[in-house]
């Protein structure tokens, strides 16, 4: 168990720091960073003189030892735009974002478990069709379109509900079914082929067989075993989640890390952009440690691996 | 004489196959969303393709005085624009036609690009295993850490919203899925005795993962190709929504959708019908992915 947990935690390592140098070197892409960081009117001398000062005409890995070291200490340079330190402008904006992207993930499991499991006990029923439909019609609608359908009917014609901004519970709700309807088709139907694979084994048999009804049949063996790739497919759909922030809060003007990060690409304010996205995947690999340690209580069969 | 028996047996050599493509053919048509999946596929590709043709109007046609006209609106000489006008008096209708071009050419060219890098990296990981696993599994790992809209957006806010920029940046980072799946038969596939006999016949490991390996594990990639298709659509339309996908005037769903987004509360059908358009186009490629899956593979979990 120790040293599963140990083996997991190095391998985050090799991630993160994978994730560093590609965060590094998006700066790098066009060739010379001096261009990309500097406005387009900044003078030959003026460029000189940035690079000299930033470091751009260091070898290219003691830049990147550079960054590390600067980044490990949530160093990312100043924005650009603001003046403040890029670091701080994103962890100020990091509990929105949380906010946002664990009540659509609240609103997802609430919904699709439920739903997976009906389906799947109730096969071929109209609630089965219903939710299969729906599910599919999820997976299919782009975000951002959603979004605007919402604000169409509930901000413009009906008036309920605001359409954009944070502050009340009310300015959530609409954010976060647009953010969280994918994840919930996308759960819906692991529930329903999961639900439907445990329910055909032969100790759901033997249990049905032995005379235990079909409640506890549901909700003890089967639920138990298919929840395990739901549990994993949660630690993966936060990552959607968190990709998908970026165009649910453009939308709704919701002030997280996804708003911050288009309008610091807008600007090109990079130290932001870099700060942004290092912290988002770091936080991705993290959250993803942790279900896997959770996995192996669910699934001991994965500890003897 | 020699002719009519070499003409017979090539027949026969190619009986079973054909068979077996129509067989698959007619299991695949009885799966009715399956089928309505690939009708829908199919004519918004004829529509692509034939765009010139079947639109009414041209797409980048401005009439200052023909602006935010409801659907069903006719003009001075009677033309009917049967999903109204945009703010800038162009037909809607015309530009869904000519938006779904660069949807389907982005969805189609980075699906090739991922699919074979993803080919590529999976059968080397799943053969050889070991060290080459080790390290392209980790890069799986990096690739996955990143939330992808937002690594997409970053580099190409860098290099520049272009076309090509825009399907090396999916392309190249959407390689992951192939690559797992590909992985996975291959570690299993080259346990089997047909593999085994190849190697004992010395066959060389380049000619084994081609000719023996690749085949079989083609039909989950075609499967993953497929599903992935659909993502690849949504995610153009979005970077076309926040500005950086194929510039205006040109035609993009996502690119239209921005622009009612502006005039929500005045002109719906701004917005309502280009997404449509995705939504029609996603969920057509999705049932048919279903279905194909169904058909060829149905233990396989994408």
């Amino acid at each position: 168990m120790r040293t599963f947990v140990t083996r997991r935690l190095l391998q985050s390592l090799v991630v993160l720091l994978g994730v560093s140098f590609v965060v590094f070197f998006i700066l790098f892409l066009t060739g010379d960073p001096a261009l990309v960081l500097l406005p387009p009117e900044a003078s030959a001398e003026d460029i000189r003189e940035f690079r000299e000062r930033m470091g751009f005409n260091d070898p290219f890995l003691v830049q990147y030892g550079r960054f590390l070291g600067g980044a490990l200490r949530g160093n990312f340079g100043d924005s650009i735009r603001h003046g403040e330190p890029a670091f701080h402008l994103v962890v100020e904006r990091m509990p929105a974002t949380f906010q946002l992207a664990g009540a659509a993930l609240l609103i997802a499991l609430c919904l699709a478990i439920p739903a997976g499991i009906v389906s799947a006990v109730r096969r071929n029923s109209v609630l089965d069709y219903v939710s299969t439909v729906v599910a599919l019609l999820g997976q299919s609608m782009p975000t951002f379109w959603l979004g605007i359908m919402l604000i169409l009917l509930f901000s413009v014609q009906l008036q309920w509900l605001p359409s954009s901004g944070r502050g009340e519970l009310r300015h959530l709700i609409l954010p976060s079914i647009t953010l969280g309807l994918f994840t919930t088709a996308r759960i819906t139907r692991l529930t329903r082929s999961g639900m439907l694979e445990v329910l055909g084994q032969d100790y759901i048999r033997t249990a049905r067989a032995k005379g235990v009804s079909d409640p506890p049949v549901v909700w003890k063996h089967a639920l138990k075993n298919a929840a395990i790739p739901i549990v994993t497919i949660i630690g993966i759909e936060l990552g959607t989640l968190l990709g998908g922030s970026v165009i649910t809060e453009t939308i709704f003007a919701w002030p997280g890390v996804g708003r911050l990060s288009v309008q610091a690409i807008y600007n090109r304010d990079y130290p932001v952009v870099q700060a942004a996205v290092f912290l988002l995947a770091t936080t991705f690999v993290l959250v993803n440690v942790i279900v896997d340690v959770l996995y192996t209580y669910l699934d001991p069969r994965i500890r003897l691996r | 004489m020699s002719t009519t028996a070499r003409a017979l047996t090539l027949h026969d050599e190619l009986r079973p196959a054909r068979r077996e493509w129509t067989l698959f053919v007619r299991r695949l048509g009885r799966r009715r969303t399956a089928l309505f999946g690939a009708v829908v596929v199919a004519l918004v590709v004829i529509t692509a393709l034939a765009a010139p043709w079947v639109s009414p109007f041209d797409p980048l046609e401005q009439s200052i005085g023909e602006r935010l006209k409801a659907p069903g609106w006719r003009d001075a000489a009677g033309r009917a624009h049967p999903l109204g006008t945009d703010h800038l008096g162009r037909d809607i209708l015309a530009r869904i036609i000519y938006g779904a071009r660069p949807a389907l050419l982005v969805g189609f060219a980075a699906v090739v690009i991922s699919g074979v890098l993803g080919m590529i990296a999976g059968l080397l990981a799943g053969y050889f295993g070991g060290r080459i696993d080790d390290v392209l599994m980790r890069l799986a790992d990096i690739q996955l850490a990143f939330p992808f809209i937002l690594l997409a957006i970053a580099v190409i806010g860098v290099l520049g919203p272009s076309l090509t920029t825009i399907i090396c940046v999916i392309g190249v980072s959407s390689w992951v899925v192939y690559a797992r799946i590909v992985r996975g038969a291959a570690l299993s596939l080259r346990e089997r005795e047909f593999v085994q006999a190849a190697q004992a016949l010395g066959g060389g490991d380049g000619r084994i993962l081609v000719r023996h390996i690749l085949p079989n594990v083609f039909t989950p990639w075609l499967v993953v190709a497929t599903l992935d298709m659909a993502r690849v659509i949504v995610i153009e339309s979005a970077l076309s929504f926040l500005g950086l996908g194929v510039q205006p005037p040109a035609a993009t769903w996502g690119g239209m959708l921005a622009d009612g987004r502006v005039y929500i509360s005045t002109a719906w059908w701004l917005a309502t019908f280009p997404g449509l358009a995705i939504l029609l186009t996603v969920l057509g490629i999705n049932l048919f992915g279903d279905g194909l899956r169904d058909t060829l593979d149905p233990r396989l979990k994408i």
